[in-house]
């Protein structure tokens, strides 16, 4: 494999007693979309300034190309930042701004207008130069500090929650054009965030982070499946939860029943997690069904129902549907094996990884099934 | 019903503002027009401005005050600057207000007692060897006193504005190439202006009338304008001529005030 462009090594970082990150180990290959994805305090915010050189590591190593940076000022680094808050400079216009720097660097000033010309291109605001930050909108605002990071030709580019004050249309449009800035120039990305959608629509790869550490790196696709435990099963995407014992390789006990599933590679009788996506679910007549189900609500989404029902355990489900269901009304819920995920207690992320290598991998296809 | 309400409340204001800021102005200026028996002249203005002494004490004053506030700013700017990077920034402030708390005079005597012939400084010059000096009745003297009165008012606005600044803008300056110098220069200083203008604004104003310390450490070798209002009204009694002056120095304040305020910056003006 290529040598990482970035690397983490039991990197660890504390105020006095606060530890808010511990021992995290990552790997970033040049050239891809990573994001970091947790709850607001998890740490990943902390991860992009230790990379970008605001913050100093408690202990362990920060490479670069294999060097060592930990001691490095953020000058010097061949990263840049796209801030939350723009941090534009309000006493500079967008031109400035977008130069600003190139001219710290001393660049010719031929130069530096073609760069700026270029860079306002390729954010599409092409002839703004003049403009007042105060002038500008929220959405220019993040154009201008898209460019601004991207003038300096860095080798990668960390993104802290660029999208969060932006409403919902002007943030899905943006997604789409970070992703296509990312593909064109070919330059890392790390994008933070806490929106799970925004993380699986824009990645090539996923770090979760929760209280201080990495809980689980994929693919998009392979968080979503098959999630290490409860915390990432229920803040990526809905799910149901339930708890299960499994009785062998392939054959789970749940809501009072036994299925058929993909997973193994536990302990006989093992007390574990069972995860079933809402979209996963069919809702089938009374007899048909795997499980019987009795209507609680449902609210109505646009594209989809938003379904609550409980079984004759007592479990909450839910479930998407494209027709609506009768409240009240009992039904048979089905789904296939496929789509039961397993989740051990405790499971490591190398442990978690191997199990699925041996057993699951007839998972990640068998998904597509439509409600 | 609530437009009555306000009215009630701003009524004591009001009447603050017009027994304590508009008619003092207002007499002021009546006066300035009136000689020493109180006849209507405009001989006070013409004699101001025809007359070399009165100008050149205005000059003097202008000179003096944009001395001391260059002075103040230069040890205050990197002052606040660092007190604001500090852990305990609100006690360090708390320092640089205290000596405001003291009374002026109480300050001058006591600069009295630095400078004066057989002060501690002369001691100690004499102590490693060298003449005593004469320090008090100096335009030097008068410059440190009263650069050291100052300072604390302009520290505070640029404290200030320097905390009140957004630490994301410092890192993105860093982020982008720029070492903690060219940031200072670049991003913090523009962005602090805010604060320097206030502080400006706090120092020259006060300073252009400053007068006991002319007397008391400057041995009225530098008469400004403060000084000479002060001899108009009680030792030569000609409330008129000390009037004008006054005028003079509202209008410079005004002038002040309008150099110094914030500006909305228009259009580009990068180099195409």
């Amino acid at each position: 494999m290529a040598q990482p462009i970035i690397e983490f090594k039991h990197v660890a970082k504390q105020y006095d007693d606060n530890v808010v990150l511990k021992s995290v180990d990552l790997e970033i290959e040049a050239g891809k979309f990573y994001t970091l994805l947790g709850p607001s305090g998890s740490g990943k915010t902390t991860i992009l300034r230790l990379i970008a050189g605001f913050l100093e590591a408690t202990s362990g190593d920060i490479l670069f190309e294999g060097q060592k940076i930990n001691d490095l000022p953020p000058e010097k680094r061949r990263v840049n930042t796209v801030f939350q808050n723009y941090a534009l400079f309000p006493n500079m216009n967008v031109f400035e701004n977008v130069a600003f720097g190139m001219s710290i660097k001393g660049k010719g000033k031929s130069e530096i207008k073609a760069k700026v010309t270029e860079m306002l291109g390729l954010v599409k605001l092409s002839g703004l130069e003049d403009r007042e930050i105060s002038e500008l909108s929220g959405g220019q605002q993040q154009r201008v500090a898209i460019a601004r990071a991207l003038a300096n030709d860095p080798e990668v580019l960390l993104l802290d929650e660029p999208l969060s004050a932006l409403d919902y249309k002007l943030r899905k449009e943006m997604q789409y054009e970070l992703r296509e800035i990312q593909k064109r120039l070919g330059i890392t990305f790390i994008f933070v965030t806490h929106d799970q959608e925004e993380a699986l629509a824009m990645s090539d790869w996923i770090f979760v982070t929760n209280e201080g550490e990495i809980v689980q790196n994929g693919t998009p696709v392979d968080i979503y499946d098959a999630p290490i435990n409860h915390f990432v099963a229920d803040f990526i995407g809905e799910s149901n939860i339930l708890p299960g014992v499994m009785r062998k390789d392939y054959l789970v006990a749940f809501a009072g029943k036994e299925f058929e599933n993909v997973d193994g590679g536990m302990r006989p009788n093992e007390q574990v997690e069972v995860v079933l996506r809402p979209e996963d679910l069919d809702l089938v007549s009374a007899d048909e069904g795997k499980l019987i189900v009795t209507i609680d609500d449902q609210s109505f989404r646009g594209d989809y129902y938003e379904i609550t029902a409980h079984d004759d355990d007592q479990n909450e489900w839910q479930i998407q549907a494209t027709n609506p269901a009768i409240i009240g009304e009992r039904r048979g819920l089905f789904f296939d094996p496929e789509d039961i995920h397993i989740m051990r207690l405790n499971e490591s992320e190398e442990d978690f990884d191997a199990r699925m290598e041996e057993y699951d991998d007839t998972e990640e296809e068998g998904t597509m099934n439509e409600s | 019903m609530n437009h009555k309400n306000t009215l009630s409340y701003t009524i004591p204001y009001i009447l603050w503002l017009g027994l304590f800021v508009i008619a003092p102005v207002i007499l002021l200026i009546i006066q300035s027009f009136g000689n020493i028996n109180g006849h209507f002249t405009l001989n006070n203005y013409v004699t101001y401005f025809s007359s070399g002494t009165y100008l050149r004490m205005t000059f003097n004053s202008i000179f003096f005050a944009f001395i001391v506030t260059a002075m103040t700013l230069l040890i205050s700017y990197p002052m606040a600057y660092i007190m604001s990077r500090l852990k305990h920034a609100q006690f360090w402030l708390l320092l640089v207000i205290l000596p405001t708390w003291v009374n002026l005079l109480l300050k001058a005597y006591a600069f009295i007692g630095l400078f004066s012939k057989t002060g501690t400084i002369n001691e100690f010059l004499s102590l490693i060897g060298f003449a005593p000096h004469q320090m008090m009745f100096t335009n030097m003297s008068f410059l440190i006193v009263a650069a050291y009165i100052e300072i604390p008012f302009m520290i505070m606005p640029i404290f200030n504005s320097l905390v009140e600044l957004d630490r994301s803008y410092i890192n993105a300056a860093r982020d982008l190439g720029a070492t903690q110098w060219q940031t200072l220069v670049k991003v913090i200083f523009p962005l602090s202006t805010g604060g320097v203008k206030a502080g400006i604004q706090a120092v020259f104003i006060p300073t252009l009338s400053l007068f006991m310390i002319t007397r008391l450490i400057g041995g009225n070798r530098v008469i400004t304008l403060g000084t000479a209002i002060e001899e108009h009204f009680l030792v030569t009694q000609n409330w008129g001529m000390g009037s004008t002056i006054g005028v003079v120095l509202i209008v410079a304040m005004i002038l002040t005030m309008m150099l110094t305020r914030d500006r909305k910056k228009k259009g580009g003006k990068h180099g195409k």
